[in-house]
Parts: structure tokens; sequence; C-alpha cells
């Protein structure tokens, strides 16, 4: 199987501490792939490596065939990976469009442009009536909204979300998976996902990778991944499904 | 979709019209006020435009400068060099006064930018670079060291525009000029791709570079506009006070004074600087004459009260006084930092 981001043999220590050791995996492109695991298991030091923010110790990243590991964030950003952040980081003193516009002049050539692009996006991530409000004024399910809009109108090629679940109300999850599946579907866009609530992630994703202590202990199949007596050990045992 | 589109025509004129006539009242002002008037005017005016310059680096991409003072005494003294020694007029000078200042912000830029040097570090590398500079220039005695650097001055019937010398009212209509293309300036900045990506970076450098924003670059180009801005003050204070001591024009007051007018008047925004340095101006000299006036002759009195003003718009608006000043005159500003 072609794929557009290819994730091979990442090891990642910390003073000592493996928090990645070894992993392999890939996303396919127009697949949606879920990264689950226990706290601590490695997610997120995964997800800096591959947009640029940590130097894997060993292994390589490979976005659409080209190495991508050990570039600066904006040039993974440039090469077509687009991130949100774990704990949301708006742009607090500006408003949520121009937020959302930065994001946008990643791609567009003027602001014009890009301000049209950033529109659209906004109201597609249902916060039109508060585009020109400052961004530090958001709630935290709006923060999250903010946060995939300005990662989303940077048209990357694979969008890494990092628990934009988290903190919503189970009607805003189903918005929010509606969203990408919409997405996913209509523009073909490539998605991989840090998450916890798994009622997101069975809606979501074709393809799971579980995570624990810095390895992969199994991936496939969502059914099938959930099923599976060690990751229910680990991680789902006292995960309602 | 149509309704916002409407109102914000609708909304447009407003500062337009405010802009224009204040322009138009600057323009005659000559005509009508007195020499003291007219030298307040252009620190006014002077205060506005270095406030402006500074206002790209803090207010605009979140670089804090405490070292601005730098970037007008290199400005100059190049410009004054250039005149005194071979007489080359200010307006071929100020060339060689922003190149001088754009590679000397360039590589302040440079080392602190490439290590990550941010925040009061970076503020301490600025003042740092403005302390030795000082200290340099103190013993230059090509363009006369500690002893004070001159620039000739004749008297004269006629305005020289061609080698600034003349009259205030020449010079007044200089500082104007500068003043109000440092504001177009800015106005153009803030509305391309730089501008927005210095916001982000002001906002969230590590947000800002995931993305696609290449910190470094923008970093350095704010710094190096904002130099080369700032050295035409200084090459407008060579040829207008005629007299450069290294001790006054790289002093830290200096540059403190840079930074209070677009803080006192609102960071990041475009009237904020003007603001600043109309209010704190007219304190300044309003405080002066009115202790000497009313006979109050408790040495640094003026200096304490105006120390106590700032605190209190510090305390109380804590975003500067141009936020609610536009909202009291109906302009609707952009959101940047303190739009609230």
């Amino acid at each position: 199987m072609e794929r557009l981001l290819d994730v091979r043999g990442i090891t990642k220590s910390f003073t000592g501490l493996k928090a990645v050791a070894g992993v392999s995996f890939g996303v396919a492109p127009g697949e949606i792939v879920a990264l689950i695991g226990p706290n601590g298991a490695g997610k997120t030091t995964l997800f800096n490596v591959a947009a640029g923010v940590y130097r894997p110790d060993e292994g390589q990243v490979t976005l659409g065939g080209e190495r991508i590991d050990g570039l600066r964030p904006d040039q993974v950003c440039q090469a077509g990976l687009g991130r949100t952040f774990q704990n949301a980081r708006p742009f607090a003193g500006i408003s949520v469009l121009d937020n959302v516009l930065v994001g946008a002049l990643r791609r567009d050539g003027s602001v014009r442009a890009a301000r049209k692009r950033a529109e659209a996006t906004v109201e597609r991530l249902g916060l039109w009536p508060k585009r020109f409000e400052p961004a530090s004024t958001l709630t935290l399910p709006d923060r999250k909204r903010l946060e995939v809009a300005r990662a989303l109108a940077s048209s990357p090629r694979i969008l890494l979300l990092d628990e934009v679940m988290a903190g919503l109300r189970p009607t805003e999850t189903d918005q929010m998976v509606a969203l990408f599946r919409e997405l996913n579907a209509q523009e073909g866009l490539t998605i991989l996902l840090i998450e916890h609530v798994m009622r997101a992630v069975m809606a979501l994703s074709r393809h799971i990778v579980v995570l624990h202590h810095g390895e992969v202990i199994k991936e496939g199949a969502p059914d099938e991944v959930v099923r599976d007596p060690a990751v229910l050990e680990c991680y789902l045992g006292e995960e309602a499904l | 979709m149509n309704a916002p589109v409407r109102t914000a025509r609708l909304r447009l004129p407003r500062p337009l019209l405010l802009l224009g006539l204040l322009g138009l009242a600057l323009l005659v002002a000559p005509a009508f006020v007195g020499s003291y008037a007219l030298s307040v005017l252009i620190l006014i005016l002077y205060s506005a435009y270095t406030g402006q310059a500074w206002n790209i680096m803090m207010g605009f991409a979140g670089q804090l400068s405490l070292g601005h003072a730098l970037y007008v005494g290199v400005g100059a003294y190049a410009a004054a060099a250039l005149f005194v020694h071979y007489g080359i007029g200010p307006w071929a000078g100020m060339w060689a006064a922003m190149l001088a200042a754009m590679l000397a912000g360039g590589l302040i830029g440079y080392l602190a930018f490439r290590f990550g040097i941010s925040g009061v570090y970076f503020a301490l590398l600025t003042i740092a670079f403005a302390e030795f500079t000082r200290i340099g220039f103190d013993h230059i005695t090509w363009i006369g060291g500690s002893a004070g650097y001159f620039l000739p001055v004749k008297q004269r019937t006629s305005s020289d525009l061609l080698d600034l010398r003349g009259a205030p009212a020449m010079f007044y209509y200089v500082m104007l000029a500068l003043a109000a293309l440092a504001m177009a300036v800015c106005k153009a900045l803030l509305s391309s791709r730089t501008g927005y990506y210095w916001l982000a970076i002001r906002e969230d450098p590590e947000a800002a570079q995931a993305l696609g924003i290449n910190t470094f670059r923008y970093k350095m180009i704010a710094v190096v506009i904002s130099a080369a801005m700032t050295s035409l003050a200084g090459v407008f204070f060579a040829f207008y006070y005629n007299n450069l001591f290294p001790e006054q024009v790289f002093n830290i007051g200096r540059s403190i004074e840079i930074i209070l007018g677009p803080i006192f008047g609102g960071l990041g925004t475009l009237f904020g600087p003007i603001a600043g340095a109309i209010v704190l101006t007219l304190l300044g000299e309003s405080l002066r004459s009115a202790t000497s006036a009313l006979g109050w002759e408790v040495p640094g009195l003026e200096l304490l009260i105006y120390g106590a003003c700032l605190l209190l718009v510090v305390m109380f608006l804590p975003n500067g006084i141009w936020p609610p000043v536009s909202r009291w005159l109906g302009i609707k500003s952009r959101h940047l930092k303190g739009g609230e």
C-alpha cells in the first residue's frame, strides 16, 4: 500500500527515558488513522517528531515520499503536514478570523484570497458569529474548533489532530466527527488522530495503532483492535465503549 | 455575510475623516503657532515617529527592544559624519544611515533569534549593544568622541531643504512627512502577509511555526525594518539639534523615551504611538510650565507627577489609551492586542 505518511523505526529518548522506541506505521492517502494508548505511551512525542518539534534519535518520517524528519516545524508544515496542539494554542490577542487567516496564508498568495478561505473555514467550523471576537474570549470547545480551523485553513495533505475531542460534550464530539468524515469523504483529507474519546475513534478511524510504553502493541481494524486482550489489559479495560 | 461587509463600508470613512482633519490641522499649524508650540509639535511628531518604528518590533512582532537609541545614534552619526567630512547631504546620507542601522539590527537579531534568545533576555541583549556602542563612540575621535560632534551652523536668511539647514518650520514639515510616512508604512505592513505573521509570532511563536511561518526570518525582517526607520529619526535628530554626544544619543533613557509613547498609547495599534506621543509630550511640557508657574521649586516634582500618570494608565488602561479613545470616537479597530 502506498503511504502518504510513513513512520519508520522512530526512537526518541529524553535524558535516558525512551518515550518512543522503534515505532513504525503508515497512513495511506485518504485514510483516517487513530493513535491510541494510555497516558505516557508516547503518542504526543511521536506527533512532535512527525511535526518537526523533535528530531528523532533513530528512524525516519516521510511525507509523500520526501523525508521530513529533522526539518523545522515550519518546513514540515510547508511540506503539507498540519497539526493541532493538545492544549489549544490560539493567537489570543487577535480575532478568530485573523487566527484562521494566518493558517490560510500558507497556501494563498494574497491576504485577500487567504481571508476568503479563512471565512469559509470559520463558517464551516461554526465560528462565524464569533469571527471578530478576540480568540482569548472563546470557550474551550470553541478554542478546539479554532485550533482545527486554523490547521485546516493551511490546506494540509495530512492533518494531525491531538485530542481535539477532549473536553467536548457528546453532541459536540458528534458534530466534530461529522465534520471530519465530511472533509475526508468530500476532499479526501487524510487524518491521523490521537484520541482518548473512543466514541470518536470508533466513528472515525478505519485503522487503529495502539501505543504502550513507546511501542506499538497492536494495530489493525477498529473492531479487531478493541477486542484484543493486550489492548483491553493496558488501555481499554476501564474505558466504557 | 452581506451585512457586516456593508457596515464595514459605512464605518470606513470615519477614521479617514479624523485622520484627514488631524493631518490638515498639522499642515497649517506653523502659520498659527509660536516658536515654542512649534518645537513642542516637532517633539510630538518625533516621538510618534520613533514610537511607530519601535512598535513594529514590540507591538507587531512581540520582540522587546530596550536599545532603540542605538539605531537613532547610528543613524545620526552616519549622516552627520558624511555631511561634515564629505559634504554629503542628509537626503543621500540617510541611505547610509539606514544601511548602518539595518546592519546593527541584523547583527543583534541574528545573534538573538538564531540562538533562541527571546523575552527579557532579548531585551537585555539590546540594552547591552546600545551601551557598548555608546562607550565605543566615546573613543572614536573621527566623529568627536566623548567631546561631542557638531554640525556647522550658520546664520541664514532662507531655509536650505537639501542640506536640512534652516528654520524650525522646515524641520516641522520634514518630521510631519516622516511621521505620516511611518504611519502609512505600518498600516501597509500590518495588512500584509508579513504583518499577520508578526502578530502570530507575537502571540505564540510555536503555534506560528506549526502554521508554516519561518519565525527566524520574520523576526529578522521586523528588526531590520524597525532599525532602518528608527535611524531616520537619528538623521533628523543630528540636523535638528546640530550636536551629538554619545552619552546622550545612545543613553538608555533615550531608549525608554522611545518606548513610552507606544506603550502609553496602545501597543500594536496604529494610532497608539501617535496618541501616546501627543499625551506624553504635552503632559511633560505642561507639568514643567505648571510647576514653575505655581512656584513649586521642588526638583524633579514634574517627573514624579509624570510617573504617577504613567502608573495610573498602566493600572487602569493596561492596553493603553488608544483602545478606549477609539471606541469613544466610534472607530472599530481590528482586533489586535488590546482590541478589547
